[in-house]
C-alpha cells in the first residue's frame, strides 16, 4: 500500500505526539526510580509525577491537584468512580445511567443490576438526545451515583453535562462524567460543571495508551477500589505507570495550548467530509444530533451495506475508520447506540465513523471522498436490499435463518 | 480486525457469481437483520439432469459473508441438486482455508440459502418459526429464544450442558455469562435454581433515615479544626506505643472522612504497618463518633518503600 496513510479512527484512539515522546522517553531510560523511594534515583521522578498532576488539574480546570486520580485507563476510573460511591452509600439502591455509555459504564451497570440495583436506564430520541424528563423523574433520595457521557463515542452527540449535573447536585445525588470523548477535543473545566467525578483517558488526545485519570471532587465520598499501598494517597495502589502519567501530564498541556485553534480546522474539514459523502452517495445520512457534537466526530450510515466491509475495502486504499465503535466490532448485531436511536437495521450495519484529529490533513479528506462513493456503489451491486436498475432501495423479506 | 485466510480476501475483494441469475428456476432468500446478514441465492437447474448450470448470489453482509456466498456457487455450480443437498457448512468454510470462530454463522447461511434454493425448487414450503430473542452467542448465531427451547426440552440445568446442546459458547467463550445469566433466568421461571450460582441478593431494607447515623451530620457538629485536635489527640495516645518499636506517625492532612497520615523511621517497610493503620482509623473513628478512613501517604518517607 503506497498510497496514503488516511487514519481518521481518532475516537478509537489517537497518534503520540511526538513533543510527549520526548517528554516520557528519559522516564524509560534514565529516570527508572519508584517515584515512592527517597533516594535520588526516585526523586526526579516523583517530582516529574507531580508536575504531570497540575498539567491535569490545570487541563480540567481542577482546584487542588489532589483531585486527580491516576489509573491504568478511563474504564478503570468510571468503574471506580461507579463502585466507590455505590460502597460509600449502601443504603441506596438506584443508579441512574444512559442506554447509549460506553460498555465501560453498561456492563458494569448491568452487573449491579443483577446484584440487586435499580438502574434507571435513560433513553435518547432519534437524534441521540437524552429524555431529560425521564432523567428528572428518576431523581431520588434512593438513587447512589449518577453517571452519564458527556460526548457519545460513536456519534459525538454531546449530553448538556452542567444542566444533568446541576440537578443531580440539587437533588443531593453524586455525579460521574465519562468525559472521554471530550478531553481534548472541547475546553473542560469543572469549576463551572457541577460534576463530582470526571473520567478522562490519555489516548484519546495524543498521550499513549495505558493511563487514566479520574476527578474526584473535595468532598466527595470515596472507596478504593483497588487497596494495598500509598500511591494516589491510598486511592489508588500499585505502583504508578510512570511514564504514562508524565506523557498524559504533556498531553494535557499541549491540547490545553492548542484547542480552540485545532476545534475551528478540523471542524470544518469533518464538515467537507460529511457534506461531500452525503452529495455524492445516494440513500446515506448523518446519525446523531448534528447540530450539537464534538468538532472531531461524523457518524454516516450507509443504507443497505455492512459496515465491516466497507471497513475492509477502506483499507485497502489506506483509509482507517470504525463501524459503531472500535470496541464493538466483532459483535454482530448493530451497535447498541444505532439501536437506541432506532436507525434501521439495514442502515444501522452501514454506519461509518469517521473522527478526525490535529493530524488530519485536507488531503486525507480528499482521499475518502475520492475512494469512498465506488466502494459503497460497488457493494450495493452486490446487495439483495439494492435495485441497481433504478439506483434505489427495493423490497427484500427473506426468510430468517 | 479479524484475520482472514488469503482465500476468503480474494473471494471478497473478487467475489465470483455476484448476480442475479437470469431465468432463475430456484431461489433461496435467508437472513438475519439483527445478525446483518441477508443472502439471497439464485439457480437455474438444468430439469431433465437435475444439475445447477447456473448460481447467482446477492449478499448483504460482512466480508466473510460476502466470501462465504460466493465460495458456495462455485461449489455448486456442476452438481446435481442432490449433490448439492449434502453441502455443508463445515465444507463451505473448508474450501475458504477457515474462517473465524466468530465468522462460522456465515458459511452455515450459506448452506441455508442452498436448503431454501432446493426447497424453492421442489416447490416445498420451509417453516418460517424462527423468532429472535436476544443475540446470545455470536459465534454461532445463537439466541436467547433458541437456548430457552432447548434448555425446556432436556432440562438442561448447566452452562456445559447448554454449550453441548446448543454449540452457544462452543467458540469464543466470551458468551458464557450470558448463558449463565440466560439459563438463570428461564431456571427462575421454572420455579428451579441454577447450582452454585447465588440468587439476587436480598435488597436490604431501608431503613429510616433517622435510625442511621448520617455520617455528615455528625460531622458538622464538629468544626475542622476541633476535629483535627480530636485526631491529633488519638495520635498522641498511640504514639509512644509506635515509637517504641522505632517508628513515628504523623498527621498530614484531613479530607472529609479522610485522613491522610503518615507512618516514618521502622514503620518504613514494616508488615505490621497495616495493622497499625486500622487501630488507629478505629480510634479516630471512636473519638470523633463518625466512621473515617486513614490512608497512609507517603509524606515525609516512603511507607511500604518501592512496592
Amino acid at each position: 500500500m503506497s498510497e496514503l496513510k488516511c487514519y481518521l479512527d481518532n475516537n478509537a484512539t489517537t497518534q503520540i505526539d511526538p513533543a510527549v515522546v520526548e517528554t516520557m522517553m528519559p522516564f524509560l531510560t534514565e529516570h527508572y526510580g519508584n517515584p515512592s523511594s527517597i533516594h535520588s534515583f526516585g526523586q526526579p521522578v516523583g517530582k516529574a509525577l507531580a508536575k504531570a498532576r497540575e498539567q491535569v488539574q490545570t487541563f480540567i480546570g481542577a482546584e487542588h491537584s489532589s483531585e486527580i486520580i491516576f489509573t491504568s485507563c478511563a474504564t478503570e476510573a468510571t468503574a471506580t468512580a461507579i463502585l466507590s460511591t455505590v460502597e460509600s452509600y449502601p443504603e441506596k439502591k438506584e443508579i441512574i445511567t444512559s442506554v447509549v455509555e460506553h460498555p465501560a459504564t453498561l456492563e458494569l451497570c448491568r452487573t449491579l443490576e443483577r446484584k440487586g440495583y435499580k438502574i434507571h436506564w435513560i433513553g435518547v430520541d432519534k437524534q441521540g438526545r437524552l429524555d431529560i424528563d425521564a432523567y428528572k423523574q428518576a431523581l431520588s433520595k434512593n438513587v447512589a451515583i449518577i453517571s452519564i457521557m458527556w460526548a457519545n463515542n460513536e456519534t459525538g452527540t454531546l449530553f448538556p453535562i452542567q444542566k444533568l449535573a446541576m440537578l443531580a447536585k440539587q437533588a443531593g445525588i453524586p455525579f460521574h462524567c465519562d468525559a472521554v470523548q471530550v478531553a481534548g477535543k472541547m475546553p473542560i473545566n469543572v469549576e463551572f460543571v457541577d460534576v463530582d467525578m470526571l473520567s478522562i483517558s490519555g489516548h484519546k488526545f495524543h498521550a499513549p495508551k495505558g493511563v487514566g485519570a479520574l476527578y474526584l471532587r473535595r468532598g466527595s465520598k470515596f472507596r478504593p477500589m483497588i487497596r494495598g499501598g500509598h500511591q494516589e494517597r491510598g486511592r489508588r495502589a500499585g505502583t504508578e505507570n510512570v511514564t504514562g502519567i508524565i506523557a498524559m501530564g504533556k498531553a494535557c498541556e499541549l491540547a490545553a495550548k492548542s484547542i480552540f485553534e485545532d476545534t475551528a480546522r478540523i471542524e470544518l474539514m469533518r464538515s467537507r467530509l460529511e457534506q461531500g459523502l452525503r452529495a455524492r452517495i445516494p440513500n446515506s445520512f448523518v446519525t446523531g444530533d448534528v447540530k450539537n457534537r464534538v468538532p472531531n466526530t461524523t457518524n454516516v450510515a450507509f443504507e443497505f451495506v455492512e459496515g465491516e466491509a466497507i471497513l475492509l475495502m477502506l483499507n485497502q486504499h489506506g483509509i482507517a475508520a470504525s463501524s459503531g465503535s472500535a470496541c464493538t466490532s466483532g459483535a454482530l448485531e448493530p451497535s447498541h447506540v444505532m439501536k437506541a436511536m432506532e436507525i434501521p437495521y439495514t442502515a444501522a450495519h452501514g454506519a461509518i465513523r469517521f473522527s478526525l484529529s490535529r493530524f488530519t490533513t485536507e488531503d486525507m479528506i480528499d482521499h475518502v471522498l475520492e475512494k469512498l462513493p465506488p466502494i459503497i456503489e460497488r457493494l450495493r451491486l452486490m446487495s439483495p436490499y439494492w435495485d441497481a436498475e433504478n439506483n434505489a432501495a427495493k423490497d427484500f423479506i427473506p426468510m430468517f435463518g | 480486525m479479524w484475520n482472514y485466510s488469503e482465500k476468503v480476501k480474494d473471494h471478497f475483494f473478487a467475489p465470483r457469481n455476484a448476480k442475479a441469475v437470469e431465468d432463475a428456476n430456484a431461489t433461496g432468500d435467508v437472513g438475519s437483520l439483527s445478525c446483518g446478514d441477508a443472502l439471497r441465492l439464485t439457480l437455474k437447474v438444468n430439469e431433465e439432469t437435475e444439475i445447477i448450470e447456473e448460481a447467482g448470489f446477492q449478499t448483504f453482509g460482512c466480508g466473510s459473508a460476502i466470501a462465504s456466498s460466493s465460495a458456495l456457487t462455485e461449489m455448486i455450480i456442476g452438481k446435481t441438486i442432490s449433490e448439492a443437498q449434502n453441502l455443508t457448512n463445515q465444507q463451505i468454510a473448508d474450501y475458504l482455508d477457515g474462517l473465524p470462530p466468530e465468522k462460522m454463522h456465515c458459511s452455515v447461511m450459506g448452506m441455508e440459502a442452498l436448503h431454501a434454493a432446493i426447497a424453492n425448487y421442489r416447490g416445498e414450503e420451509v417453516a418460517e418459526d424462527h423468532d429472535e430473542g436476544e443475540l446470545i452467542c455470536r459465534c454461532y448465531a445463537i439466541d436467547s429464544e433458541l437456548i430457552k427451547r432447548v434448555v425446556l426440552q432436556n432440562n438442561l440445568t448447566s452452562l456445559g450442558d447448554v454449550i453441548r446442546y446448543t454449540k452457544a459458547g462452543g467458540a469464543c467463550g466470551a458468551c458464557h455469562e450470558k448463558i449463565e445469566w440466560a439459563l438463570e433466568d428461564i431456571l427462575k421461571a421454572e420455579g428451579k435454581t441454577l447450582g452454585g450460582i447465588p440468587a439476587k441478593l436480598p435488597v436490604p431494607e431501608t431503613k429510616p433515615e433517622t435510625a442511621t447515623p448520617a455520617p455528615a451530620a455528625a460531622s458538622t457538629k464538629l468544626t475542622t479544626v476541633q476535629r483535627i485536635k480530636k485526631i491529633e489527640a488519638v495520635l498522641d495516645e498511640v504514639r509512644p506505643g509506635i515509637q517504641a518499636d522505632g517508628g513515628d506517625i504523623q498527621l498530614n492532612d484531613v479530607e472529609d472522612d479522610m485522613v491522610f497520615v503518615s507512618l516514618t523511621g521502622a514503620c518504613n517497610g514494616c508488615g505490621l504497618a497495616g495493622a497499625t493503620i486500622a487501630m488507629v482509623e478505629e480510634r479516630i473513628a471512636d473519638a470523633l463518633g463518625e466512621n473515617i478512613t486513614v490512608y497512609p501517604v507517603a509524606g515525609s518517607s516512603a511507607m511500604g518503600g518501592a512496592a
